[in-house]
């Protein structure tokens, strides 16, 4: 039934993040940059799953803290979609590349 | 009375600060505060002197600074000759207030004249009642401030600003004796007050070279102040400023405050041989160098300047040749007829507007008041018998026989012969003959201008009787009675030099006589215009043409060298420093670019960086 060793899970983890960190440093679409920004989260979830399972004091605790940070990037995606439906309304692009007002 | 001696010289101080606050609104009137006020000055300062003569010596004095162990003094001090020298400047400062008044009407900036006038009265008559070097020191500069302001009075003309900076500058460069002997004085004594220091010099505290050096930088300073060679040429430019101010600076007062800076520190001098030797040399040099310049010059006030320049060298030939009494009585006869003559001669450049004795002649007639009491200030100062300048050159001349410098007697005789030959050029230039010019306005001065002249005419006679071998010796005895460091050279004064003194003067001014008025003598018999003797004194020893080519000229060529330096290798650095910062600036700022990406970019490397960091040095774990 354990067949799968942690090690698997944290490379699968590993490899999502840095799916995710590379879209998200480099995509010009802000959709694609919160997508890949989804990635990264879940990249941690794995790895707070699989420790909880698999860990050297495993606990029920990892597997709770997942679901509150579902519930939480959940509630950011929501969040981040309306801030750029508005620019977007307001600039008329989804580009990162435009969105430097800050600097100012 | 004499505890209240402070307040004098607060009067002049008050008629400035009045006077600047409301001179706009006084316009001419302000004569009237400079007048009063110079008034209570010369009030309190006759009672002052007064109350010298039955009472000892006056000081008091508070600690003004203290540092450490050191204790610095301020106060005022009542001594002979601070009370002599009191009623000299606030007699002849108020004078010549008196004489401005009619003198200057019709000036634009008349209060700011007489304000002028009262700052200057006020800084020479703190400096005589100054107790110590450095009260006096502060004094001191306050007056070449005085001198600066009131010599650059017509600053709009080219000739007055350069006048003006030429006194400041040259006075400055004798201050910086003063200032190194002063402080040289008090590291060796810990004290700046007169009696500490000839205490320490007379118990022989201090080395004998040390009092050389110190006596000679004072006189440096000295040398400034009093037009001495070579630090002479400021003071015939300083012709430039208004003639009353001639008067009260550059014959009566400022220029007085050097052989006043050297007959205070008298006993100072008195303790090296060689310090005294310089003063008299220097002393005699001068008289005898601006007394021939005098010869030729055609510019009435110069003629006067330059004899101004060479009776200081008298007073200091006196001093060095041990004759105090002498140089201090020169300097208080000198003191009212130089200003007599200085008054009379503005009085004749008010009446025909030029100051060239070419173009004067006959004013003997037209000015019937001016005239003769000109005439009282040449005799006097040609030392003719019975008027005062005949007593006190006589005594320097004794002292000078007495002292055993028979060389610098003969220096000393040459020049009165000098002193009474041009003088009487000049008297008769200018009032003897026919007038060169239509003279039709000529008129006599407003009377506001000629009553000060007749109080000084008074003096220029009198003064000399209080000090004479016949009546007594009042005066030496009174300045010298108390006094431990001083002693009155009660030699005997051979009359053959009083016989000579006297023969010298007539002789000088028989000569003028027959050149100028008779004509007997052909003006060029000794070298006309053109000669080389003529030119030599006309452009006075070319001593300013030296000057120009040497000093001014190194000094500006190290003024260029300093300049390029200062522009390219500190201003190099200093721009080095700023474009590197501003370098940096620059590229921190264009990392800034709004790109979050970019952003997240570099602070993912830089996390990955410390992480790599952290693994190969072991980090926490380890």
């Amino acid at each position: 039934m354990n067949s799968v060793p942690l090690s698997a899970y944290l490379v699968l983890a590993l490899i999502l993040f840095c799916i995710g960190l590379y879209g998200a440093l480099t995509k010009r679409n802000a959709v694609i940059v919160l997508i890949s920004i989804e990635l990264m989260l879940n990249a941690v979830n794995i790895n707070l799953v699989a420790f909880s399972k698999l860990g050297t004091a495993p606990s029920i605790s990892g597997q709770i803290f997942t679901l509150f940070t579902i519930t939480v990037a959940a509630v950011e995606a929501a969040v981040g979609l309306a801030i750029l439906m508005s620019l977007y309304n307001r600039r008329k692009t989804v580009n990162v590349d435009e969105m430097d007002q800050l600097k100012h | 009375m004499m505890e209240n001696a402070w307040i004098i010289p607060l009067f002049p101080l008050i008629s400035f600060l009045l006077l600047l606050l409301l001179g706009k609104r006084l316009k001419e009137s302000s004569a009237y505060i400079g007048i009063a006020f110079t008034l209570f000055s010369l009030i309190f300062s006759l009672l002052v002197l007064g109350d010298r003569f039955t009472s000892p010596t006056y000081k008091t004095g508070a600690e003004w600074l203290k540092i450490g162990d050191v204790r610095i003094r301020a106060g005022f001090e009542v001594n002979q000759l601070n009370a002599l020298m009191l009623v000299i400047v606030s007699l002849v400062s108020f004078l010549v207030h008196m004489y401005s008044k009619g003198y200057m009407q019709g000036e634009k900036r008349f209060s700011v004249f007489y304000a002028y006038l009262g700052l200057f009265t006020f800084a020479m008559l703190g400096l005589v009642i100054s107790p110590n070097l450095l009260q006096l020191y502060v004094f001191w500069e306050l007056v070449g401030l005085g001198s600066f302001l009131l010599i650059g009075f017509y600053f709009y003309k080219e000739e007055a600003k350069q006048a003006a900076k030429k006194a400041f500058i040259m006075t400055r460069i004798g201050d910086v004796g003063l200032f190194i002997g002063m402080i040289l004085l008090f590291w060796e004594t810990g004290s700046f007050e007169y009696d500490a220091i000839f205490k320490a010099a007379h118990e022989g505290n201090l080395s004998e070279g040390m009092i050389t050096l110190t006596a000679i930088l004072i006189f440096i300073g000295a040398m400034g102040k009093s037009g001495q060679f070579p630090l002479h040429t400021w003071l015939p430019d300083a012709m430039e400023g208004p003639t009353p101010v001639s008067a009260l600076i550059h014959a009566a007062t400022m220029v007085a405050a050097g052989v006043y800076l050297v007959a205070s520190m008298f006993p100072l001098f008195s303790e090296s041989s060689t310090a005294m030797l310089i003063v008299a040399a220097t002393g005699a040099f001068t008289a005898i160098f601006a007394a021939s310049i005098g010869l030729v010059q055609t510019d009435i006030k110069r003629v006067l300047a330059y004899s101004t320049v060479s009776q200081l060298g008298y007073m200091m030939l006196a001093l060095g040749t041990a004759g105090y009494v002498a140089g201090v009585f020169h300097l208080m006869t000198h003191a009212f007829f130089k200003a007599l003559l200085f008054l009379a001669a503005g009085s004749v450049i008010h009446a025909v507007h030029t100051q060239n004795i070419e173009e004067m002649g006959g004013l003997w007639k037209k000015l019937r008041i001016t005239g003769p009491l000109f005439l009282i200030g040449t005799l006097a100062i040609s030392g003719v018998p019975l008027f005062s300048g005949f007593f006190s050159k006589d005594e320097i001349l004794v002292s000078a026989w007495n002292h055993g410098n028979y060389f610098l007697f003969l220096l000393a005789l040459i020049a009165a012969f000098f002193t009474a030959f041009y003088m009487f050029r000049l008297f008769f230039l200018v009032f003897a003959g026919v007038p060169k010019k239509e003279a039709g306005n000529v008129h006599e001065s407003p009377a506001s201008m000629t009553i000060p002249m007749l109080v000084l005419g008074v003096l220029a006679i009198v003064s000399g009787y209080v000090n004479t071998p016949w009546f007594g010796t009042f005066l030496g005895d009174w300045l010298t009675k108390g006094n431990t460091y001083l002693e009155h050279g009660h030699g005997d004064s051979p009359v053959w030099i009083m016989l000579a003194a006297t023969i010298v003067s007539l002789a000088g001014i028989i000569l003028a006589y027959l050149i100028y008025s008779k004509r007997t003598i052909s003006r060029d018999w000794l070298g006309g215009q053109g000669s080389m003797l003529h030119n030599i004194l006309f452009n006075k020893y070319y001593a300013d043409e030296f000057y120009n080519l040497s000093i001014v000229r190194l000094t500006g060529i190290l003024g260029v060298f300093f300049s390029y330096i200062d522009r390219f290798i500190v201003e190099g650095l200093v721009s080095l420093v700023t474009g590197t910062v501003q370098k940096l600036g620059k590229m921190g700022s264009r990392m800034q670019t709004g790109q979050v990406q970019q952003y997240g970019t570099i602070a993912f490397f830089g996390l990955a960086v410390l992480l790599i960091l952290f693994a190969l040095t072991g980090g926490i774990f380890e």
